[in-house]
């Protein structure tokens, strides 16, 4: 089992900084940029692995990128990664949709405790901006997952998995629900419109200015960690599971850049304007589906 | 002496557990391994002063873009391993980059733009700016020109990664063996008291501050 959790956060580690690379390279090249290498990503957590770090905050600050990593990590192995086999499923029977959705945000309330301690004015206004954003962000992602779990009369993400096999794709069953979704999910991505947190060019790093060398590596880890969780997350509860790694890479691979090309493609909104919209259109989508669930099956 | 594994070089408490071990030269690997990653990820903090601020737009965007050897600004000095200083540095500015270059974890590096911070340039009788910035932070390397193109620029940062990868001697291990030598050198210029200061515990500032 020990051995299973170990190979997931690899196989996470791996696909999701190729993914971050592939997100860099293809930014660049619809820019007109020739762009880093696609393992960009871990040159860069390499080097900063082997940074010194000398700046001090007391022990919070430096628990805060461990909390995130925890949340990260916890996420990855309660979600089940392939569709047929136990293989890399080891504890998903222990947790189901309502724990998932809780630990999401356990690494954004770390984020603040650790930000809080350092006091560096931009972060704590990235945190602030951040936590916002997810007033909006939560709001049409639950309402989606509370929509399947109705329809699969289910909160077990293997069971829906399981439906989806005879019942059809989700995707095609309840598509306002997973459009609701994907626009929450280009939030949590941080991607544009609503990369309002670590906006650089008004709050430097938001959240990350503070923090350097090692604990910016381990930002960055569990930030590829979550990525990959997040993505088999969608892909588990609308695309049906991946039954093979091939399918699971294919899958991902079309949600992530779908979301790069709605990122690059939009501006950056302010932080009223993102919560203002994500609490009415892809609420509103979310509920009529919702609706369409408990009024017509 | 070639940089640390941990980039600190001062104390080769690594290298000799690694020696103890019988394993001496698979820490030589992994330190050239670090080396390389390192040459491959510059994260660039840069500080626009005087004329050459201008010529890092284009550097770093579509037009001659620097990501794609792995060099990338960043937007806070903590993050940083280089250092851009693009020009002339009047007094009042040598004071702002001495404390943003001592924020800067290690190993980190400063490049220099133009003639002005190498010799003074056209100010080099001015009343407020420094001759040679040499004298107050070590350079590691410096693009001439009156301004230097975004091929100059690039052209350093191709050095810089030569240097990185080869372990030779980088400016802050200078910086750390002659840091009284910097630090008289800078309080000659800026008076007596400079940022941060090392004697101000800043932690307690309400219990006197003093450390």
């Amino acid at each position: 089992m020990i051995f299973q959790i170990i190979l997931l956060i690899m196989l996470a580690y791996v696909v999701g900084f190729i993914y971050f690379g592939l997100y860099r390279n293809i930014t660049a090249r619809i820019q007109g940029r020739y762009g880093p290498t696609v393992y960009q990503s871990f040159y860069d957590s390499i080097k900063l692995f082997s940074k010194n770090n000398t700046v001090s905050y007391g022990w919070m600050f430096y628990l805060g990128p461990v909390i995130m990593a925890t949340g990260a990590v916890l996420t990855l192995v309660l979600v089940p990664v392939f569709s047929d086999s136990d293989f890399l499923r080891s504890v998903t029977s222990q947790g189901n949709l309502f724990v998932l959705l809780y630990l999401m945000v356990l690494g954004p309330l770390g984020n603040a405790l650790a930000v809080g301690t350092g006091g560096n004015p931009f972060g704590v206004m990235g945190v602030v901006r951040g936590l916002t954003r997810l007033i909006g962000l939560e709001l049409p992602f639950y309402i989606a997952v509370v929509g399947l779990i109705i329809a699969a009369n289910s909160s077990d993400i293997v069971h829906i998995i399981d439906l989806q096999k005879t019942a059809g794709l989700n995707i095609i069953n309840h598509p306002l629900l997973f459009i609701g979704a994907m626009i929450s999910m280009v939030g949590f991505f941080g991607a544009s419109p609503f990369d309002i947190p670590g906006a650089p060019q008004e709050v430097y790093s938001g959240p990350r200015t503070e923090f350097s060398g090692k604990f910016l590596a381990l930002l960055m880890s569990q930030g590829s960690l979550f990525a990959f969780a997040k993505l088999v997350l969608i892909v588990d509860l609308f695309l049906g599971g991946a039954d093979s790694l091939v399918m699971l890479v294919l899958k991902t691979f079309t949600i992530f850049v779908a979301i790069i090309f709605i990122g690059i493609v939009y501006g950056r909104y302010k932080v009223e304007q993102a919560v203002d919209f994500l609490m009415k259109l892809p609420t509103l989508i979310a509920v009529l589906g919702l609706a369409r669930i408990v009024w017509f099956g | 002496m070639e940089s640390g594994f941990y980039g600190s070089s001062t104390d080769g408490s690594l290298k000799c557990k690694f020696e103890e071990s019988g394993l001496a030269n698979t820490h030589d690997i992994m330190e050239k391994a670090v080396r390389w990653f390192r040459s491959r990820s510059i994260f660039v903090v840069a500080y626009g002063t005087g004329c050459g601020a201008i010529e890092m737009p284009p550097t770093f965007t579509s037009r001659y873009d620097a990501e794609r050897m792995g060099v990338v600004g960043v937007a806070t000095p903590r993050q940083a391993d280089l250092i851009i200083l693009s020009g002339y540095l009047a007094y009042k500015t040598l004071r702002r980059v001495i404390r943003t270059y001592e924020q800067m974890q290690k190993p980190r590096y400063i490049m220099t733009l133009g003639s002005c911070p190498i010799n003074g340039g056209m100010y080099w009788d001015s009343y407020n700016t420094i001759k040679k910035l040499d004298d107050y932070l070590p350079i590691d390397v410096s693009v001439t020109g009156c301004m230097p193109r975004p091929e100059a620029v690039i052209d350093g940062f191709v050095l810089l990664q030569e240097r990185i990868r080869n372990g030779e001697k980088a400016g802050w291990e200078k910086y750390d063996e002659n840091f009284e030598f910097y630090k008289e050198n800078q309080k000659r210029v800026l008076g007596g008291h400079i940022d941060p200061s090392y004697e101000t515990d800043w932690y307690n500032l309400k219990s006197g501050g003093k450390a």
